[in-house]
């Protein structure tokens, strides 16, 4: 089911939970919805079921005007974080529950109610625990039993309120790779909110980055992780560092390096901020547009290298992270020398009230291989 | 367990000395009577009807609370309105007031001259001096069981569960019938069962209301009292066991309903 969101918007007393919110969800896609606690994630997807009334904007189900729609008329199947079992029932009479609360004339008879809960709990793996009330079952079995609760009243869309939030690191991860599995297949329309964004690139076909209550960027995990378009999204993907830099008729040139990278066209003079991911970093020997500093801390985690690196110009430090496959590898120690230079990185402009910096230190420029520059 | 012998031990002999031994004397003196003894006492008919509107007027009066205590808790947690702490404090009241005051205020407000009485006098409604003013009064002492045992209760039943039942396509009414009462059925009962044993129990503000006609608004506990001061120990005796015995038979089915639903989950 194909669903458009256009210019909803939902206001709690003074505050916007969502301002304006456009939206096009394609049948069958697994979208994840992330953003920080407050960025109104909660309320689209509650706004979607119904459950919260909204202020205005409109909601379609396909060619259903599903704002004139009833919580119950929508058909939506919504799992909640905390589970919601209902603990006086049985694992079968929960998930059979959506399917026993149709009317009368809808209702299937008693033993076909039996044999889809029954498929449905083999299709969550849960077989022969129909008999179990809730609360003897452990948490990521009572996820499963919301799950199928919800896939049984056979959903429009499958929406899911940061569905393995409540659970366990080892039991999210499996959890994780199984509702990707299920959502291969059956197919069903799938929103999920999270606010963690290895959950959403691990699940997500497609992610929307919210933040106070609009849409920050939409993309597929490639495009929003590549190509964040904004520092909100770059910081809320990672942990990125951000250089003073300054674009230049040459090029761009980070704070304290001899030469310029390339510079994405149209970008005016002036200072910049440059984003650059811990991963993002490679240490060099000589290279005009590197930027020394000097090794502070130096930790291996297996097959990587944690450094953090006190910048000669500025002393700022940055944390990088460089590959460590060999153990003949050369160790750093701290105060070694070093000099770094960033392989992928965005710009962008005033992206924040600037902290007090450091005046940059102007070298003489040299010519620089070009580097991949993302974004603006 | 470490501790089990000493807490059970402190336990029964605590239990023992406050409730245990008086009630044992209180069957062994009316066992003075013999069974025959015991059973002319009981089957008298004044005594019958007392012990039939004590049990009646409580049950009545705890199934009333049950309704609308039910709604006023609900009330009380789901909802914000001025007002609400100077109404949460009124509930308690019956709690606090001395019976008997309860009981004058009752009676000059609901007596045919009353307030409220007037008025009801001439739709033909007779409260006071009836059995109807019996389960009025049991009604208002008992209302702070059922609100109080509720609300927590109430306060802890998620909301999402409701909002999960209304995804499914379950309607507001279903939601009520299937979801939330279930879940707060244990403690309702808990509740109305304190309602339900202070009624009986009930003596202060009742005998005021009641008007006390032998045969029609009288009620057990008074004709205890009448007993006593005809000094026929016996026969008020006989009259206090049959209250105990059916007393404690009533409570303990209860608990056991109780104990039942607990092992069924939730």
């Amino acid at each position: 089911m194909q669903i458009t969101i256009r210019g909803v918007t939902k206001q709690f007393g003074n505050f916007a939970a969502l301002r304006g919110i456009d939206l096009n969800i394609a049948s069958g896609e697994l979208l994840a919805l992330l953003g920080p606690s407050g960025s109104g994630k909660t309320t689209l997807l509650r706004a979607i079921a119904g459950l919260e009334p909204i202020d205005g904007g409109s909601i379609r189900f396909g060619d259903t005007d599903a704002t004139r729609l009833s919580v119950q008329e929508r058909r939506v199947g919504f799992v909640f974080q905390h589970y919601a079992l209902f603990r006086h029932m049985t694992v079968l009479d929960n998930i059979s529950f959506g399917l026993r609360m149709r009317p009368r004339a809808q209702r299937p008879a008693a033993a076909e109610i039996r044999r889809r809960s029954l498929e449905l709990l083999n299709l969550v793996q849960l077989n022969g625990l129909e008999g179990r009330y809730p609360n003897q079952l452990s948490g990521g079995q009572r996820q499963r039993v919301a799950l199928a609760r919800a896939l049984a009243i056979e959903p429009r869309v499958l929406l899911l309120d940061e569905p393995f939030g409540a659970l366990d690191a080892k039991v999210r991860k499996d959890l994780r790779r199984w509702l990707r599995q299920l959502h291969r297949d059956t197919g069903y329309t799938t929103v999920f909110v999270t606010h963690d964004q290895e959950e959403a690139l691990e699940l997500a076909d497609r992610i929307v980055v919210m933040n106070r209550g609009s849409i920050e960027q939409v993309g597929s995990t490639d495009q929003v992780y590549d190509a964040p378009r904004s520092p909100f999204v770059f910081d809320f993907l990672g942990s990125p560092n951000v250089l003073p830099g300054e674009v230049r008729d040459d090029g761009v040139y980070l704070l304290g390096a001899a030469a310029p990278f390339e510079a994405p066209n149209g970008l005016a003079p002036g200072p910049v901020d440059v984003y650059a991911r811990p991963s993002d970093f490679r240490v060099v020997e000589d290279d005009p547009a590197a930027i020394a500093g000097r090794v502070l801390e130096a930790q291996r985690t297996g097959t990587l290298v944690r450094l953090t690196v006190l910048l000669a110009a500025n002393g700022q430090s940055v944390e990088i992270e460089i590959p460590h496959p060999d153990p003949e590898m050369r160790v750093w120690l701290p105060s070694d020398r070093i000099r770094l230079r960033p392989a992928h990185f965005s710009l962008y402009r005033e992206s924040r009230p600037a902290p007090a910096r450091i005046v940059e230190d102007r070298s003489a420029a040299h010519s620089a291989p070009g580097s991949r520059v993302r974004g603006q | 367990m470490p501790g089990f012998s000493l807490t059970l031990g402190f336990s029964l002999t605590y239990l023992s000395l406050l409730v245990l031994i008086p009630l044992a004397g209180l069957l062994l003196r009316s066992a003075g009577l013999g069974l025959t003894g015991f059973w002319h006492v009981l089957s008298a008919p004044r005594v019958l009807a007392a012990l039939r509107l004590s049990f009646g007027g409580a049950l009545a009066a705890a199934a009333i609370n049950a309704v609308f205590g039910s709604l006023v808790a609900w009330s009380f947690v789901r909802y914000r309105f001025p007002g609400k702490q100077l109404l949460q404090a009124m509930v308690d009241l019956p709690f606090a007031l001395p019976t008997a005051v309860a009981g004058i205020a009752l009676t000059a407000i609901y007596a045919p001259n009353g307030w409220l009485g007037a008025p009801l006098a001439k739709l033909g409604i007779q409260l006071a001096y009836h059995p109807a003013g019996v389960v009025l009064a049991m009604t208002f002492i008992g209302l702070p069981f059922v609100v109080r045992t509720l609300e927590p209760v109430l306060e802890e039943a998620e909301k999402q569960l409701e909002e999960a039942a209304a995804t499914l396509g379950a309607t507001r009414w279903r939601t009520v019938t299937r979801i939330i009462l279930p879940a707060i059925l244990p403690a309702l009962l808990t509740g109305v069962a304190l309602a339900f044993a202070r009624g009986v129990g009930e003596y202060g503000s009742v005998i005021f209301i009641a008007g006390n006609i032998p045969n029609v608004s009288e009620i057990a506990p008074l004709l205890i009292m009448i007993r006593l001061e005809e000094f026929d120990y016996a026969g008020a005796t006989a009259v206090a066991s049959a209250m105990l015995i059916i007393s404690f038979t009533l409570l303990l089915a209860i608990n056991l309903l109780q104990a039942w639903r607990r092992r069924r989950g939730t």
